[in-house]
């Protein structure tokens, strides 16, 4: 990780121009050439340090809903609950928490309705509770990492 | 169907496309519009025009890189949970958004009488420890308005892969989508 990895990182959290030649747009800014940008950029994606680098696209936007739910997995049947629970691709991620709530993800679906019906899978499935945490306002997303 | 025609989910058949072909990320190449473009049979200015306008109403929120916090020294993260007055909360809500080490605020429902806590800030730090530094900080800001906190620390990411879209709309089969 050196200066224009971090450079990189830094710059391409606050946006990316449409045009023809976008990387070599960002490239002149940050003193380099477009090669190395996109090299440094497959790199940084390949080893991990990007999840991904593209639009990020606002599901809710798009009709589709973005739910936080939690549920109180008991610890014998966790990880059994956890493998179930992953394997639905509705779940866009998933953290195991310090908490009686213990369990807690989310659900990204291209509409209202299907979170009903994957909350009934769930429940039904482990025949735990699932509480339902839907975002009703937004103050602010856009961490911007200083690496 | 006319491709401007809007599909049950508010995108058109086109959005739609571009969706799909560039939800994985966008192509690392010297012109990646042009690649999409190319993969999509369509004419680059048009491909580039919606995705302006898909940024121009909000559909794409940026165009940009996602860092790994994990993988980039940022180890521990705590979703800090918080009981703040209705009253009060959007103003300190918005407050608490703007901190740099707040990745997201967010107001939410309560379930009483098991879970009190109305406020959500996901606090991001080297270690647990610095995490509950910043919460501190937090509980600074929201003061008296603030009945109960409380900080659910990660212990284990089970799951990351966030939004996919299938190449089918599944909305009218949920059966199939979740089976």
């Amino acid at each position: 990780m050196d200066n224009l990895d971090r450079d990189i990182i830094n710059r391409l959290q606050g946006g990316f121009p449409i045009c023809d030649r976008p990387y070599q747009h960002i490239a002149e800014q940050l003193e380099t050439t477009e090669d190395e940008l996109i090299a440094r950029l497959r790199a940084m994606i390949d080893d991990g340090r990007l999840s991904r680098f593209g639009p990020l696209y606002n599901v809710e936007k798009m009709g589709g809903s973005f739910v936080l739910c939690a549920m109180c997995v008991p610890s014998d049947v966790f990880d059994e609950v956890a493998e179930r629970v992953n394997a639905l691709p509705q779940v866009a991620h998933n953290y195991q928490r310090s908490h009686r709530l213990n369990m807690w993800f989310v659900l990204a679906t291209e509409s209202a309705e299907e979170i009903s019906a994957v909350v009934d899978t769930i429940q039904g499935e482990t025949g735990l509770v699932v509480y339902q945490f839907p975002k009703l306002d937004e103050y602010y997303i856009g961490l911007q990492l200083a690496v | 169907m006319s491709d401007q025609q809007l599909q049950d989910n508010g995108l058109t058949e086109l959005d739609r496309r571009i969706v799909l072909a560039t939800q994985q990320g966008l192509p690392l190449t010297s012109k990646p519009y042009h690649a999409i473009s190319d993969q999509l049979g369509l004419d680059v200015d048009l491909v580039q025009q919606r995705l302006r306008h898909l940024l121009a109403c909000g559909v794409i929120r940026r165009i940009g890189a996602v860092p790994n916090h994990y993988k980039l020294g940022y180890r521990a993260n705590g979703m800090s949970v918080w009981d703040v007055d209705d009253e009060q909360v959007d103003e300190l809500g918005a407050r608490v958004g703007r901190l740099d080490f707040v990745s997201h605020a967010y107001l939410r429902p309560r379930h009483l009488p098991d879970w009190p806590y109305n406020l959500f800030a996901m606090v991001h730090g080297r270690n647990h420890e610095e995490v509950t530094r910043k919460v501190d900080l937090i509980a600074e800001i929201l003061g008296d308005a603030k009945r109960h906190y409380d900080v659910l620390l990660s212990t284990r990411i089970l799951k990351k892969t966030g939004l996919r879209l299938l190449p089918e709309a599944r909305s009218a089969e949920p059966d199939t989508a979740v089976a």
